[in-house]
């Protein structure tokens, strides 16, 4: 079952010789070809260029070249990260016919650390929405219910990842869109600090907020893969010129004497009492493997989803204004300039984007600018220092990573509502920090996600804490059993 | 004295003289085939970054210091949100309330008179595109080679008090940001653009009258036109009893007016906010006092040192610094030619009127300043005349070639040998008896006739005094 590897299995057998890069690039399209017309996480499948990226590293294998650190590892990519002509659609009717002519960032990283592109996974339009259901093309469906979401905005790369479809995947994670569907869809999900990864050829949401980030199978892969995307980069100025660590060298370094805060904030009678449970628990086994935990409080929690709410849409307002039919994209026939802009506009969108451009022009209109959208920038201020000063004392804070487990596709019509997802998510991208999501534990067999908040630029530090309960929950093997039409059980 | 006083601010756009874009590589080359100087930043394609070009900065500090500006320790970028089919992200990046240079200002001449006008700010941005609108075509194309070329926008405070002024100061700017070498400052080019606000009130009244913004003067002559234009039609409302409104309008240099583009209530909102995909910029001291030891003497400074140092009239030291090209080649003709009236006369005359008529700049043509010194020295020797230095001058600027080449291969040597002279001085005397009586007879000035005639005769190349001279011994 070559397609359940992680990221280091496969590259232990490839390097023992016991595996073709191209085998294993073969076993993840036959696993793509069986489920996920089920999981729908492709938005775009690429094949042909998976199996030739593939056939090229054996070649360099053969010859005995030394090779890069993630050679022949299949991936896949969110559909907002721009691949050099492959389709990236952003998971909009206004982007659908849209090919890149240059790579992002991580994908020339990604390329030269030897990787295989599979294809582009789902997102909410935009990458705004947390269930993917904002997809203008589909439902991505989640590997432990398919009748239920996988989380968003990057719900297809976390359930390709989940469904073994990949070795690993990037998302983008803006308010929580890497680890709340990462926490539904029962896998590692990654957001580095602001500025850790660069947002070069990342499709932007809400700028100051946007960060790119892993989802993988286990804690381990998490430090593989970051060690191949983070990083300065002269093309991005809000990244940092800071050199990233090895992210595996800490990973075995263990909780002892740790000091992890818990905010009372985040388990509050917004959040499940199962989910409650098992983070509780969690932290049990933390404190038992010698960590030391302390209640604390982060006293502006509660405006973290206003304050989000100004200033992404805000700065979304603005980002998404450049898609008005004139140089690429999908445009409306209309009989003069200012029809054309309204049509292809109003067509093009869907709708909850629409509801957040005009939240944003709303907040940044003169008059209301100082009341909405300055004010928002304040608390957000004070957001942050909540967590500066939390962080005196503690090296990381715990929480659950949503309120919930994964819930059924098409209950959650209240976009207010909606947003509640996100709740424990925000207030980690005001305040620019790393934070991860990881199971720990299961309510119903659907999976609950932990998060890991740290310091900025201390991946390392909530990766060595994740990868000690890790090695305790052995949760990281439990798998999701996809059954019924087309999914082959036992490959 | 009118009843009115006239309020005008003006705001200039410069475009910046760096190799390369703001935000991108791509280079600023003018001219080029459309849309090859691009590429995603510049395109605005999804997912690109803008990243600062550190000249553009330091250029935009050099202005600021030319303009006696203060220069703040911090600035940031803001977006200014429109949409428009030149604009591929749907919004320029400008700066909106920390631009890089505050609080200046630039003196000029008028009228013998010197006046300050406050400079409020200088600040940075992008260029937009171009489109090209097909006569009878029902599309327009877009041209993207523009966009991302940096420019500056100077603001002025309404300090200045009739179109002449506004000209006068506009002329002045260009002047100054001319010798900082920052940009080409080429108005008819595009390098060099001109909005105004401009307002009337009562004579004497201290409170300024409801102002319009004045788009689309191309050149100095329409910015005077359109503001002369303007300020009388806003005469014409008050007097008929009506209100002038805010409004922004355009220049049509064609009919020569003014027409409304668009009111107050239709001003576009630009929902200006800090661009998150920017850092703010720190401008560390030493950077500043570096820039500042780097710019080159300004043509305040020049003019005065003219008249002190190589005793030019005030006049002459104005024309002449008033143009850097102009003035540079006048300090370079002086390291070989030591006389700076004579030098001074040459440029204001010949060259000027030459550089006039073909509407260039004194470095686009084929002259140089050791052609000049040699010229003036073969004047001083005495080699040629005058009269023949503007036959060589022609020469010079056409063919580029040294002055006693021309005067060699033109037989243009003056002719000095006296024996030759009064030859035909003689000849002259006995082909015309009756103004040689005259002269005789004390009207003086018939000599002038003569000596007309012995130059026709020599082609000009006989020494005008010994002429003159030799004429008056044999008509004694």
């Amino acid at each position: 079952m070559l397609e359940e590897c992680t990221v280091a299995e496969a590259l232990k057998l490839l390097g023992k010789k016991e595996i073709s890069a191209l085998e294993l690039t073969e076993a993840a399209l036959h696993r793509v070809e069986a489920v996920d017309e089920r999981i729908k996480a492709f938005v775009t499948v690429t094949r042909n260029e998976a199996l030739a990226t593939a056939a090229l590293v054996d070649a360099k294998r053969l010859s005995g070249e030394e090779m890069p650190p993630l050679a022949g590892i299949p991936m896949a990519l969110k559909d907002n990260m721009c691949t050099k002509g492959v389709l990236t659609t952003c998971s909009s009717k206004i982007l659908d016919n849209f090919k890149p002519p240059y790579d992002a960032t991580v994908v020339e990283l990604l390329r030269d650390a030897g990787t295989v592109l599979l294809g582009k996974t789902n997102l909410d339009e935009f990458a705004m929405g947390s269930s993917t259901e904002n997809s203008a093309l589909f439902t991505t469906r989640n590997p432990w219910d398919v009748e239920r979401v996988p989380g968003g905005s990057s719900g297809g790369s976390a359930a390709a990842v989940a469904a073994d479809e990949v070795c690993f995947a990037l998302g983008s994670d803006t308010g929580g869109s890497i680890r709340q569907p990462a926490a539904f869809c029962g896998v590692v999900g990654l957001k580095p600090t602001y500025g850790r990864v660069s947002r070069y050829g990342l499709i932007a949401f809400a700028s100051s907020l946007d960060q790119i980030g892993p989802f993988t199978k286990d804690i381990w892969d998490c430090a593989l893969v970051m060690n191949a995307i983070a990083g300065y980069d002269s093309r991005d100025t809000t990244s940092v010129p800071l050199a990233s660590p090895d992210y595996t060298a800490q990973l075995l370094g263990g909780v002892k004497g740790l000091r992890i805060g818990v905010p009372k904030e985040y388990f509050a009678a917004g959040i499940d009492r199962d989910v409650r449970n098992a983070v509780q628990k969690a932290l049990n086994v933390l404190v038992a493997l010698g960590a030391e935990a302390e209640e604390i409080s982060l006293p502006h929690t509660d405006y973290g989803i206003p304050v989000y709410y100004l200033i992404a849409p805000a700065e979304a307002s603005s980002n998404l204004a450049r898609y008005d039919g004139v140089q690429y994209g999908y445009r409306a026939e209309a009989d003069n300039l200012l029809e054309m802009y309204k049509k292809t506009r109003s067509q093009g969108f869907g709708s909850e984007v629409k509801r957040r451009i005009m939240l944003g022009t709303y907040a940044l209109s003169s008059g209301y600018y100082d009341a909405y959208y300055l004010k928002a920038l304040k608390v957000r201020t004070l957001i942050k220092q909540d967590f500066d000063e939390a962080f005196k004392k503690f090296d990381l804070i715990l929480t659950p990573t949503a309120p919930s487990t994964a819930f059924p596709v098409g209950t959650v019509e209240d976009p207010l509502t909606m947003y509640l997802n996100d709740i424990c998510t925000i207030p980690v991208n005001l305040a620019g920090l790393p934070a991860l999501s990881m199971p720990c534990g299961f309510v119903n067999n659907l999976p609950v996600g932990l998060q890991l908040i740290g310091k900025p630029f201390a991946e390392a530090t909530i990766l060595q804490a994740a990868y000690a309960y890790e090695q305790h929950s052995g949760l990281a093997k439990k798998k999701p059993v996809l059954s019924g039409k087309g999914v082959p059980k036992d490959e | 004295m009118s009843k009115y006083a006239t309020v005008i601010g003006l705001e200039v756009h410069i475009e910046l003289a760096t190799a390369s874009k703001i935000f991108c590589s791509c280079p600023t080359e003018f001219g080029k085939e459309p849309n090859t100087h691009v590429c995603p930043v510049c395109l605005g394609l999804p997912g690109s970054l803008p990243v600062l070009n550190r000249r553009v900065v330091e250029f935009a500090i050099k202005a600021g210091l030319a303009l006696n500006c203060e220069i703040p320790r911090f600035a940031k970028f803001d977006r200014k949100n429109y949409f428009y089919p030149d604009l591929p992200k749907a919004y320029q990046i400008s700066q909106y309330d920390l631009p890089l240079a505050v609080s200046g200002y630039l003196e000029f001449a008028l009228n013998g008179e010197t006046k300050r006008v406050g400079i409020t700010r200088v600040h940075i941005e992008e260029d937009a595109g171009k489109l090209v609108h097909g006569d009878f075509a029902d599309y327009s194309l877009a041209d993207y080679n523009r966009t991302g070329v940096p420019l500056i926008e100077i603001v002025s405070e309404p300090d200045l008090r009739s179109p002449e002024e506004a000209k006068a100061y506009l002329e002045k700017l260009k002047s100054v940001i001319q010798y900082t070498g920052i940009s080409d400052v080429k108005m008819e080019e595009g390098s060099l653009r001109c909005d105004a606000n401009v307002s009337i009130m009562p004579a004497g009244s201290k409170e300024f009258g409801t102002r319009s913004e004045i788009k689309n003067m191309n050149s100095f002559k329409a910015v005077q036109r359109g503001l002369v234009y303007e300020v009388d039609r806003q005469k014409e409302v008050l007097e008929a009893g009506g209100k002038v409104v805010q409004e922004t309008r355009r220049w049509d240099e064609h009919k020569g007016i003014t027409f409304s583009m668009r009111s107050k209530e239709e001003a576009h909102d630009y929902r200006y906010f800090p661009d998150p995909d920017l850092v703010p910029i720190i401008v560390e001291h030493d950077w500043v006092e570096e820039i500042r030891q780097s710019l080159p003497e300004m043509p305040d400074a020049r003019r005065t040192r003219y008249v002190s140092e190589w005793g030019l009239p005030e006049y002459d030291a104005a024309v002449i610094t008033a143009s850097k090209a102009m003035s540079d080649f006048f300090e370079a003709t002086l390291a070989e030619y030591h006389d700076a009236k004579a030098v001074a006369n040459s440029l204001m005359g010949e060259i000027l009127k030459y550089l006039n008529a073909h509407g260039i700049e004194i470095h686009q043509t084929r002259l140089t300043p050791s052609h000049l010194a040699e010229l003036l020295k073969l004047q001083t020797d005495g080699t040629i005349s005058g009269k023949i230095a503007k036959t060589v001058f022609e020469e010079m600027f056409s063919s580029g070639k040294k002055p006693a080449e021309i005067v060699k291969e033109q037989g243009l040597v003056q002719i000095s040998d006296k024996d030759a002279i009064a030859a035909i001085v003689e000849q002259v005397i006995t082909d015309n008896p009756k103004s040689v009586e005259d002269f005789k007879a004390g009207t003086e000035k018939a000599i002038g006739f003569l000596v007309g005639q012995v130059m026709k005769i020599s082609k000009g190349r006989a020494n005008p005094e010994m002429v003159n001279q030799l004429l008056r011994e044999k008509l004694r």
